[in-house]
């Protein structure tokens, strides 16, 4: 019977070789995934995008290239001798880069953008590490616009200072408010959050047509029959600290937005609150167990979710729109275009941040003005490669799942049947 | 038996994964007509022989010989061709699809080269079916028969696809006993057809039971052949592991002291609101392992569910220490001092995303000094998880690795190291030992009965009558909800299994 090798082992069990190798794996497969599989996704949609210009007969080259230039991004690598302006005084220093060139005002649009999908993706992503599917994002922008253009065109002899922080206080508040009614619903009686959130998203849209509509209470006092809000005052408007501020420079809602990253980052990584938000998201069945409420953690998800998509509707109404109107409100989809935002960047502070880049200097590179006149017969289309590349996105992420199954095949049928998810 | 032809011969199969040798030279042959049990602890290298053979991994040496013929397998495809059929442990089924279409799947029999022929299919099932005397309806839907039913689908997908060589890849973890035993009365009328079957597996008793030889695997070498007659569960162990095993649990006396845990007349319904757990008074005191032996489905889930807070009690009550806790939130309850491992470490005792020092953490991330206003100290948290690591022997990975990379044994010293590290009064181990491997189970008996010599109330739930038999102080059968019987640690395992079928309902107890 002791026929064989008699390794004698110091423990209860032995430790266990096979699957020792199968995590290390699985964990290098993860990382590498994590990163790779965006990547992948991104790089594949341009490339489809790519076919479909060449299916107009037009050179995706070219495309590329007025898209890539729009972005703004082209003026990082852009030097010269340039000088810039030190802040709070008259002097200049020399700077590599030009701050006044046209690439500069790419960038600031783009950045623009950026600091708001930051904020709307956060909105999504941090209900997705509680588990939840939070689609209410656009509705809970509207209602922080809303405070935003409500306090900031109210109040005009209040501090500067004061009067932004309030504004933007009463904004998150709303959104968390509107994003903590769903959240309530589910808590309670398990409504399903995307269902309400969907609901509210109409709530929060024909309220704001009745509001700034003609008769509505908050529609323009100076001008009767124009659909539209009253004018944000000078000194609630967030100061603009690159370009001008007379033609949408960059404003401060770009620090907001990275604030709101490093809170993200901090509440989920470092918090009580964000390790039960997170062992919720994981695993219901495993928080209940442990005593972690279920229900509280899916209000107060939803609840902060709604915070960043609120400060959102803020920065974009204190920062350059300065007033909303009817056509304002039927055509944003910018908490939308959040939901992509977070799935892109794996909802994650760090991918949230680069894929709100991303998506932001895609839509204002692809703007109509960037893309070669030639390509689309009607100039106004123009704008569709941009949806249609958005949309791609959208669809490879959903592909995503299906990327990081052939990357797993391509590391040699690794773990068939053990590790592997799929 | 040795007389019988060889129908399939492994010759010196090697497998190498980076860094690790999973399959070093492995030889194993399969007669006609004999159940061959691989046994070994996990991680020694039964699955991925299995999978060579299967033509999930190719092999870096050795052969493959089926009837004399040295073949090469590329594909699952290519080994069904050869007559190779596997059951998987998890079932690889369609839940919505009908138990014959399930079977014919990807080789129906069609009408005009498109449409599915169900009726021929449904014929060929039934044919199947009462040729190897299954009962089982072709007409019922996957996802409304038990795990025992599916696993009969699962064998008759490979008879259907002419499979002569069957593949079981541990196919009792999922089946009560009852069902085990109807499953091994199957598996004997498949030899008795000329079936050859590999029986995958790591439990003792049922190797011995079913198997015509044992080979056993260790650490991916093969250790030895040998026939099972004649074979003990001591030597297969010994065998398995390594070295000796204590299968019998080592215990004094138990001293029992002050009832920690009562429990008077508690009433809970399960999930489609019937009476579940009818009328349970019981005591468990400090320094005493109780356990509740059953059936599975008998009332024992929610029960303990409703002690810890995760089930609605509808009537009764039950006080840790004094302290009136029926109807409290699972926080208060886990505070008032129960700590539970429970029934499905998967599903509820871990998280598997977390890391072990973020599992390790459950019940005290939200205390000093773990945190400190609502801020977690990852530093803390790491030195109490490397500390907790090492006292509990959790192998595979440090505070930073995730949890679903452990096997299944760290896992769940993983879950026993946070219960019992959270010094709870009363320990509720909910069948704390399943799918364990011999050394784990040992593991885990070991410490309930430390952690009852520390002065501990131990609850003890499990549906493996010799578990009971051996770790117990006082046994308790449970049956429809109620506690039909106590007996003492010298019980027999027939009176106990009468019992446990509602024989002894109204007799007090004989032991």
């Amino acid at each position: 019977m002791t026929s064989g090798p008699t390794v004698q082992q110091p423990g209860a069990a032995a430790p266990d070789p096979e699957s020792l190798s199968a995590a290390e794996r699985l964990a290098r497969w993860q990382q590498a995934g994590g990163l790779v599989a965006p990547v992948i996704t991104a790089v594949l949609a341009f490339l489809v995008g790519g076919l479909v210009v060449l299916a107009t007969g037009s050179n995706p080259i070219e495309v590329y290239k007025g898209i890539w230039n729009g972005t703004g991004l082209d003026w990082f690598y852009r030097v010269g001798s340039h000088e810039v302006g030190l802040p709070f005084s008259d002097a200049t220093v020399w700077f590599p880069w030009d701050t006044a060139s046209p690439a500069a005002e790419n960038l600031q649009q783009t950045l623009l953008l950026t600091s708001t999908l930051i904020l709307t993706g956060l909105a999504v992503a941090f209900a997705f590490r509680c588990g939840l599917f939070n689609i209410g994002g656009q509705g809970q922008y509207f209602v922080g616009a809303y405070f935003a253009i409500w306090i900031g065109s109210s109040f005009a002899e209040m501090s500067s200072f004061l009067h932004i922080v309030l504004a933007l206080v009463a904004a998150a508040l709303a959104g968390a408010v509107w994003a903590g009614i769903a959240g309530i619903l589910k808590a309670t009686v398990g409504a399903h959050e995307v269902i309400t959130t969907i609901m509210l998203n109409w709530v929060a849209y024909y309220v704001g047509l009745y509001l700034f509509g003609q008769g509505g209470p908050l529609q323009n006092e100076l001008q009767p029959f124009s659909p539209t809000s009253n004018v944000v005052v000078e000194g609630a408007r967030l100061p603009v600290f690159w370009g001008d501020p007379l033609l949408q420079g960059l404003h401060v809602g770009l620090f907001v937005a990275l604030g709101a990253l490093v809170a993200f980052w901090a509440i989920i990584n470092r918090t009580t609150l964000g390790y039960e938000v997170r062992a919720v998201g994981f695993n219901p069945e495993a928080a209940r167990y442990g005593g972690i409420s279920v229900a509280r953690n899916y209000f107060l998800a939803m609840a902060i979710a709604g915070v960043f998509a609120g400060l959102a509707g803020a920065i974009d109404m204190l920062g350059w729109r300065f007033s909303i109107g009817f056509s304002d409100i039927q055509s944003s989809t910018i908490g939308f275009v959040g939901i992509a935002v977070a799935l892109l960047g794996r909802n994650t502070a760090l991918g949230v941040g680069l894929s709100a880049l991303v998506f932001g200097a895609l839509v204002n590179g692809s703007a109509t003005r960037n893309i070669p006149a030639d390509v689309f017969e009607i100039p106004e289309q123009a704008g569709n490669l941009s949806l249609t590349i958005q949309a791609l996105v959208l669809l490879f992420i959903g592909a995503d799942l299906v990327i990081l199954y052939l990357w797993a095949k391509a590391g040699q049928k690794l773990h068939v049947g053990r590790g592997s998810p799929l | 038996m040795s007389d019988r032809p060889v129908v399939l011969d492994l010759r010196g199969i090697t497998k190498q994964f980076p860094g690790v040798l999973a399959n070093d030279h492995i030889d194993f042959d399969l007669r006609a007509g004999e159940i061959h049990a691989l046994l070994g602890e996990n991680g020694a290298g039964k699955s991925t022989l299995m999978n060579v053979l299967y033509g999930l991994y190719h092999p870096d040496e050795g052969e493959i010989v089926i009837q004399g013929d040295p073949v090469r397998i590329h594909s699952p495809k290519e080994a069904i061709e050869r007559g190779i059929g596997m059951v998987h442990q998890h079932f690889m089924l369609i839940p919505v699809m009908t138990v014959a279409e399930n079977i014919v799947l990807a080789t129906e029999p069609r009408q005009a080269g498109v449409l599915l022929d169900y009726a021929s299919a449904r014929r060929r099932v039934q044919d199947l079916a009462a040729q190897f005397n299954f009962a089982i309806d072709p007409e019922a839907r996957v996802e409304n028969i038990t795990v025992g039913q599916q696993q009969r689908v699962e064998i008759l997908k490979a008879l259907y696809r002419r499979a002569d060589i069957l593949i079981l890849d541990e196919p009792t973890a999922v089946l009560t006993p009852q069902e085990a035993q109807e499953l091994f009365g199957i598996l004997r009328g498949l030899t008795r057809e000329g079936m050859s079957i590999i029986f995958i597996s790591h439990k003792l008793n049922e190797v011995l039971e079913i198997a015509d030889r044992i080979t056993v695997l260790r650490r991916g070498k093969r250790v030895e052949t040998l026939p099972a007659a004649g074979a003990t569960e001591e030597g297969l162990a010994r065998l398995m592991v390594g070295r000796e095993v204590l299968l019998r649990v080592e215990k004094s006396e138990a001293k029992p002291v002050d009832p920690l845990l009562e429990v008077e007349d508690l009433q809970v319904l399960d999930d489609r609101g019937l009476e579940a757990v009818r009328g349970v008074s019981l005591q468990v005191r400090a320094g005493e392992i109780v356990g509740i032996a059953g059936v599975d489905g008998n009332g024992q889930t929610e029960l303990v569910e409703a002690l810890t807070g995760l089930r609605q009690v509808r009537a009764g009550e039950f006080r840790v220490a004094g302290r009136r806790l029926a109807g409290s939130s699972t926080h208060r309850i886990l505070e008032s001092g129960i700590g539970h491992i429970p029934e499905d470490r998967q599903r509820r005792g871990l998280v598997l995303e977390f890391t072990l020092a973020e599992n390790l953490a459950f019940h005290e991330f939200d205390k000093p000094p773990n945190s400190r206003l609502g801020w977690l100290r990852p530093g803390r948290l790491i030195s109490r998880a490397r500390k907790l690591i090492q006292e509990f022997d959790v192998r595979g990975g440090g505070p930073q690795t995730p949890a679903r990379s452990l096997s299944g044994g760290n896992q769940q010293k993983l879950v026993v190291a946070r219960e019992v590290a959270n010094d709870p009064r009363v320990l509720i181990a909910a069948q704390p030992t399943r799918g364990l491997d011999v050394g784990a189970i040992e593991y885990v008996h070991r410490r309930l009965v430390e952690e009852r010599d520390e002065g501990r109330a131990v609850l003890f739930v499990s549906l493996e009558l010799d578990e009971i038999l051996s770790l117990s102080d006082r046994i308790l059968v449970m049956y429809e909800g109620e506690i039909v019987g106590e007996y003492g640690p010298g019980a027999s395992e027939q009176e106990l299994g009468v019992a446990m079928l509602g024989g002894t309902r109204d007799e007090e107890a004989v032991a």
